[in-house]
């Protein structure tokens, strides 16, 4: 397969032709001059209704067990505490969980983790209302928490869920044992934090007549006015969730949001004022869940020149003590447990496991990080046993004409993993790097270097194809403004500037002239989360479609004005001509008015093609994949086990990219937190469950200093996803996080020059004291 | 006795009267002066989304320094200009300031959350004598988390707006002369006190004076930048009743360099004294700069440090192995400790009621004398050491006379390695056979313990790697081949 490789950066993106088009240029985000000022407001800077109280949650100092006594008669007697809300306050339904009823807003009979609140305080300042939350004495009759993944694979019914299993092959076992190279190992993966900057936050305010307008900071604004109506016993039309932006969300504003939001709402349901819920950042690690963190031993068989022939995977996933979206989060897993390569047999199971910790959510990536790094471990494995090169494995692996079907069943149509990693080896200069790398590890006795290039194979989009939908509403104002509403959220990740840049395309329009409105349940009910990287593509496809409705309105009236064909008139640069007459866009927006047009539209968009078959394991749960892969070189200390970042190379398929300055601020970006999470963060909690790491004295997220020395990003653009929306674009938001394996992958090769032909056991974050574990099992003779 | 604090904004001058001693800046500017631009990322100085830049006249010039509004009390703003997001790109807000203009020309916003703390600390970056490249920058902002970025388009713009040496000009520049005359003005030495006799903010002015007001309330919380005591107080929901404000006391404030040592007065900032640490040896002012961010640099001391005995306390085990002496006084009464008698126990220091620090002396290092230090933490940057060891080595014709070897994050409290020093006396560097058995001795030294950080084990493990580190490098190794960062030799040779 060849494909022509066109490197784009934005400045060349940004020039453009002679006459400019407004997709594909690099326009700043629509909030960025109102970010530098500090004018834009996030949910605690809006000016708080008179009145406004301020909502604490409180928790027992254990972390499981019945609760047998809450005294909460010093926290009610505090300084300017007005209430105490328990799960008895609750009118209604007492559950925040995505659809499961397993997750209760405040703890009923049992607490189920260290953190679970089980009450709230309500009180004049943020201040007072986290003093008093101190002053409870809650008693349970404690029982042992299940902290660790080991622990819970014990726990005999310990399956929170049912586990997935998938096989490809008559006979993966037989395969297995038939293979000249068998190997075997094990891998521990954190579940990282998502540390969004703006800690969970939102502002009930209770509209007088039952209803209440929220504002949360969420990715899912429709789940969290669901959840509120719920808990009240009120309508779903009567509660209005509204997000103008969020600071961050990563995965933990998607179902994580609503319990905060709820909150704030039952308290301005009981006290009638408008009420605020703002965790403070320990608050906020405590008790919100994070990534999951998983155990996985996986076996291979592969032939003498390192083609895999086999393979079987056991993973176990902590859950903690809700399913939340843990199905996806597994499905994910799953379906990249393939990434890039060719499997002939393959036996994979997981396990999804109750931990007694807070319920482990969406990250960035969503399970796509664990399978990938459990592929990319595999080809490691083989080259370093074969002494062969990694990157020749990979490449060998790849999936290629007649080896071109994923383990689910689907066939690959626009494959260009193997001609981005031969460019990305060719501009990263990686044959030559490897080899001074093992001149320098022979000459160095205590610093080892190591280089690696790891491909990403993304699957974009939701396996609930329930989600797999958008709407957008457009309405054109008498002065020829647009204005655009969605359901989705602005996280950072420059969704409104692109679809203001879809719709001003559309109109011939300059971007000023687009008005895009806070998301919000009010207009567009039911939207589903700002998740899964597909948002823009939906929502993109559903404003065209938005766009194209009024537009051949106006034309059509235009057309009607004018005395010619219907298919005659066109949208020029603000400007449309029809027959020998020309308006502009504002004297055609007014002209129709005056003939009485409807110039409002709805445009709605559903994935086409995706299907997936849950019990059989298969179908076409994305309608496209998004490829990209990243060549990463790392001096490690095999003395401390710290570790440098030396170079980074990073090349991205961003399909037809509207934005190539928000895309790469994407790559960059979602590199760096996988860094983080692959090399760094690490929660740390103690045998009875609580957590240790609580506050980002002892979090530890990448810093500036932390970026590779020598950072190259491209983007592949201008070649739109043959198998992509109409829009030619592909998703963004999650892939890079992976491309950060290959940093991973290189610090393996470093350990392993202290030992050619040993494969370094390697955890998840290679933290100094990880890298040096690796580093004494090795000398000692004890590999993975 | 002044019973405000004054300080100047936008060009006016700002007088508080009324004030809650433990009042933050960050609470000041949000609630009270409903001015949101600073955010509160995490309310313990560890995010740097509220940063502000805080003027100061120093030698003529107004000079800015970053601070984290949420660990900075009020009443510590006297005498200063602050300046905030609402404040740098002019009243009007019509034009970016150019630190703005290159966030925004290289695509850096996200979110945003962090941005108004990023301009800030850029805003004192533009404003510092530091030539400016990539590492420099990024450093610069180590106290300043973004988590969607992944900080390459904010340094790219950091890099771009001060690509020309300094000074570089801007409206802050442009009226620092008007700015030195305000600041002038609202200088004095007068002692201040807003509060009453139960709660009290005080900032005293002369040493006798602080003397005087500590004898008279013993249950005074002493601060100079707060950095230590805050954060706990945060935690705890404490309220920190009586705040006596070490930062106007002249005496505390002096940094005297002679032939013997350093002398630190005590409510000396670390950034002030990194350059003379540096001169003692690179190693010392590498620790420095690795003590926390600018933000918390350019406020927390050394004596704070050592007064608060944090465990994990960076400097104290490179202090031990100079040995460095601390000085004491007591109402009227001076006495003198070296820094290994000063810890006592976990919680516990030779330092009793009333009793504040005035000085630390580092001696300097002799003609055969060489001195290595290693932090070692999971994030390079602005992180709490796992572990810090230490070691001066006293060298006759290439044998270890005599050595002094320190390290914190292996006992409760920073300790000598005595049992360690004593295997070293008469080693020959030439041969490292017997580095061996020696370097094994630190397991009689030290019982780590286990905590978030790391393992009881990694922290023996990597205590010997480091000692092995430091021999093989006073034999004569190139740290570029022993360290992935803070080589000495580019240091030495910068300094000549």
């Amino acid at each position: 397969m060849s494909i022509s490789v066109k490197i784009q950066n934005e400045r060349a993106a940004g020039l453009g032709g002679p006459e400019p088009r407004i997709l594909g240029q690099s326009f700043p985000h629509d909030d960025a001059k109102a970010h530098l000022r500090g004018t834009a407001s996030f949910i605690d800077d809006l000016r708080e209704p008179v009145g406004t109280v301020h909502v604490a949650p409180g928790c027992a100092d254990a972390a499981r067990g019945r609760i047998q006594a809450v005294d909460l008669d010093a926290v009610r007697r505090a300084p300017e505490v007005l209430a105490v809300l328990t799960a008895k306050d609750i009118p209604a339904v007492n559950d925040c969980s995505p659809e499961q009823g397993d997750d209760p807003v405040l703890a009923k009979e049992r607490v189920l983790y260290h953190g679970q609140p089980v009450f709230a305080v309500v009180a004049a300042t943020h201040e007072a209302a986290r003093r008093a939350a101190r002053l409870a004495r809650i008693t349970l009759d404690e029982e042992a928490a299940v902290a660790t993944l080991a622990e819970a694979a014990r726990v005999a019914g310990g399956d929170i869920a049912a586990p997935l299993r998938l096989q490809k092959g008559a006979n993966p076992e037989a395969a297995l044992a038939m293979a000249a190279l068998r190997l075997d190992g094990t891998l521990a993966i954190a579940g990282p934090e998502h540390l969004y900057l703006e800690t969970q936050t939102a502002l009930a305010i209770p509209d007088g007549e039952g209803g209440m307008r929220v504002h949360s900071s969420t990715q899912h604004a429709s789940h969290v006015g669901r959840v509120i109506a719920r808990m009240l016993g009120i309508a779903e039309a009567q509660v209005v969730c509204q997000c103008r932006r969020a600071g961050g969300g990563f995965g933990g504003k998607q179902s994580q949001a609503a319990r905060w939001a709820a909150l704030a709402a039952l308290a301005a349901h009981v006290t009638g004022r408008p009420a605020k819920c703002r965790l403070a950042r320990s608050e906020d690690l405590m008790m919100t869940g994070k990534g999951h963190a998983a155990r996985v031993a996986w076996r291979v068989g592969a032939d003498k020149g390192g083609r895999i022939l086999a393979v079987d995977v056991v993973m176990d996933m902590a859950c903690g003590a809700a399913v939340d979206l843990s199905e996806r989060v597994a499905e994910g897993a799953l379906f990249h447990v393939d990434n890039a390569y060719f499997y002939p047999e393959l036996r994979f199971e997981l396990r999804r496991l109750r931990t007694d910790h807070a319920p482990a959510t969406a990250f960035r990536g969503n399970g796509a990080q664990h399978g990938m790094l459990v592929a990319e471990q595999l080809m490691d494995a083989v080259a370093l046993s074969l002494r062969l090169d990694p990157l020749d494995v990979r490449k060998r692996n790849l999936y290629r004409v007649g080896r071109d079907v994923t383990p689910y069943g689907l066939p690959l149509t626009d494959n260009v993993a193997l001609a981005l990693i031969e460019e990305l080896e060719r501009a990263a200069d990686y044959r030559a790097r490897r080899k001074a790398i093992a001149q320098h590890n022979y000459e160095s006795e205590f610093l080892k270097k190591g280089i690696a290039l790891t491909p990403v194979k993304f699957g974009a989009g939701f396996t609930d194809s329930r989600l797999n939908r958008a709407d957008v509403f457009l309405a054109v104002h008498g002065d020829g403004s647009v204005e655009l509403r969605h359901g989705a959220s602005e996280l950072g990740q420059g969704l409104n500037i692109k679809l203001a840049q879809i719709v001003a395309e559309e109109f011939g329009l300059g971007l000023d002239r687009i008005i895009i409105k806070p998301a919000s349940s009010e207009v567009l009910p039911g939207a589903g989360p700002t998740a899964s990287s597909m948002t823009l593509d939906l929502n993109g496809m559903a404003a065209r479609r938005a766009a194209e409705t009024l537009k051949k309105r106006l034309l059509d009236h235009a057309a009607a004005m004018a005395g010619v064909d219907p298919r005659l008139p066109r949208f020029g640069k603000g400007a449309i001509a029809a027959g020998d007459q020309r308006w502009s866009f504002e004297e055609l927006v007014a002209s129709a008015v005056r003939a009485r047009l409807l110039l409002t539209a709805l445009g709605s968009y559903a994935l086409p093609k995706v299907s997936w078959d849950r019990q059989r394991g298969h179908g076409r749960p994305f309608l496209y994949f998004v490829y990209g892969a990243a060549c990463s070189e790392v001096t490690v200390d095999t003395l401390t086990g710290e570790m440098r970042l030396d170079r980074v190379d990073i090349l991205q398929d961003c399909g037809s990219s509207l934005n190539p300055a928000v895309d790469r601020g994407q790559i960059e970006g979602g590199f760096v937190q996988g860094l983080g999470w692959l090399t760094m963060e690490e929660i740390v909690r103690d045998q009875a469950g609580r957590l240790l790491t609580d506050s980002l004295a002892t979090y530890k997220i990448p810093l500036a200093a932390n970026l590779p020395t020598d950072f190259r990003v491209q983007l592949l653009s201008g070649r739109p996803g043959r198998d992509a929306t109409g829009l030619g674009t592909k998703a963004v938001g999650e892939p890079p996080v992976m491309l950060a394996i290959s940093v991973f992958s290189a610090i393996a090769q470093a350990i392993a020059a202290l030992k050619p032909g040993a494969v370094p056991a390697l955890d998840v974050p290679a933290t100094p004291e990880a890298v040096m574990r690796a580093v004494r099992r090795i000398r000692s003779g004890a590999e993975a | 006795m002044r019973r405000a604090i004054r300080f100047l904004r936008a060009g006016s001058v700002v007088e508080l009267a009324d004030f809650a001693p433990d009042a933050t800046l960050l609470d000041h500017l949000r609630q009270v002066d409903r001015r949101t631009g600073a955010k509160e990322g995490c309310g313990r100085g560890e995010c740097g989304s509220c940063t502000v830049a805080l003027g100061s006249c120093r030698n003529g010039s107004v000079i800015y320094e970053p601070i984290n509004a949420c660990m900075t009390l009020l009443g510590t703003l006297d005498g200063k200009e602050l300046v905030t997001i609402e404040d740098v790109s002019g009243r009007s807000g019509a034009r970016l300031h150019p630190v703005q203009e290159a966030l925004l020309a290289h695509h850096s916003p996200q979110c945003g959350f962090c941005m108004p703390g990023m301009v800030m600390a850029l805003f004192t970056l533009f404003h510092s004598d530091v030539t400016v490249d990539r590492h420099r920058a990024a450093a610069w902002l180590a106290g300043n988390l973004c988590r969607c970025t992944g900080y390459r388009p904010i340094i790219d713009a950091a890099v771009s707006v001060c690509s020309t040496s300094p000074p570089r000009r801007d409206a802050f520049a442009n009226a620092a002369r008007r700015t030195l005359r305000q600041l002038a003005a609202i200088a004095d030495d007068d002692d201040i006190v807003v509060g009453d006799d139960r709660r009290f903010f005080a900032a005293p002015s002369s040493l006798d004076r602080l003397a005087a007001l500590v004898a008279g309330h013993h249950d005074a919380i002493l601060i100079a930048g707060a950095s230590d005591v805050l954060p706990k107080a945060a935690r705890d929901h404490g309220t920190l009743a009586k705040i006596i404000h070490l930062g106007r006391v002249p005496e505390l404030r002096r940094l005297t360099d002679t032939e013997a040592g350093l002398a630190i007065g005590a409510a000396v900032p670390l950034a002030a004294l990194e350059p003379a640490m540096t001169a003692i040896d690179p190693d010392l002012g590498a620790l420095c700069r690795r003590f926390g961010a600018g933000q918390v640099r350019a406020v927390a001391t050394l004596g704070g440090n050592l007064a608060n005995a944090d465990p994990a306390a960076d400097l104290p085990p490179a202090l031990m192995a100079l040995g460095a002496t601390l000085e004491l006084r007591h109402d009227c009464r001076l006495r003198r400790v070296p820094v290994e008698e000063y810890y006592l126990g976990p919680g516990r220091q030779d330092r009793s009621r009333g009793e504040f620090i005035t000085e630390v002396t580092v001696p300097k290092l002799a003609l055969d004398q060489l001195f290595r230090c290693y932090k070692v933490a999971k994030r390079y940057d602005n992180d709490r050491a796992i572990l810090v060891g230490a070691f001066r080595f006293t060298l006759e014709r290439g044998v270890i006379a005599a050595s002094r070897i320190a390290f914190a994050g292996l006992a409760p409290v920073p300790t000598r390695a005595l049992v360690t020093e004593r295997s070293l006396r008469g080693l020959s560097l030439a041969e490292r056979g017997p580095w061996t058995p020696a370097i094994a001795m630190l397991a009689e030294d030290f019982t780590p313990p286990g905590d978030e950080r790391a393992t009881a084990a990694y922290r023996l493990d990597t205590a010997k790697a480091l000692l092995l580190k430091a021999l093989t490098e006073v034999r004569g190794a190139a740290s570029a081949s022993t360290r992935i960062a803070q080589t000495r030799e580019v240091v030495l040779e910068h300094l000549g």
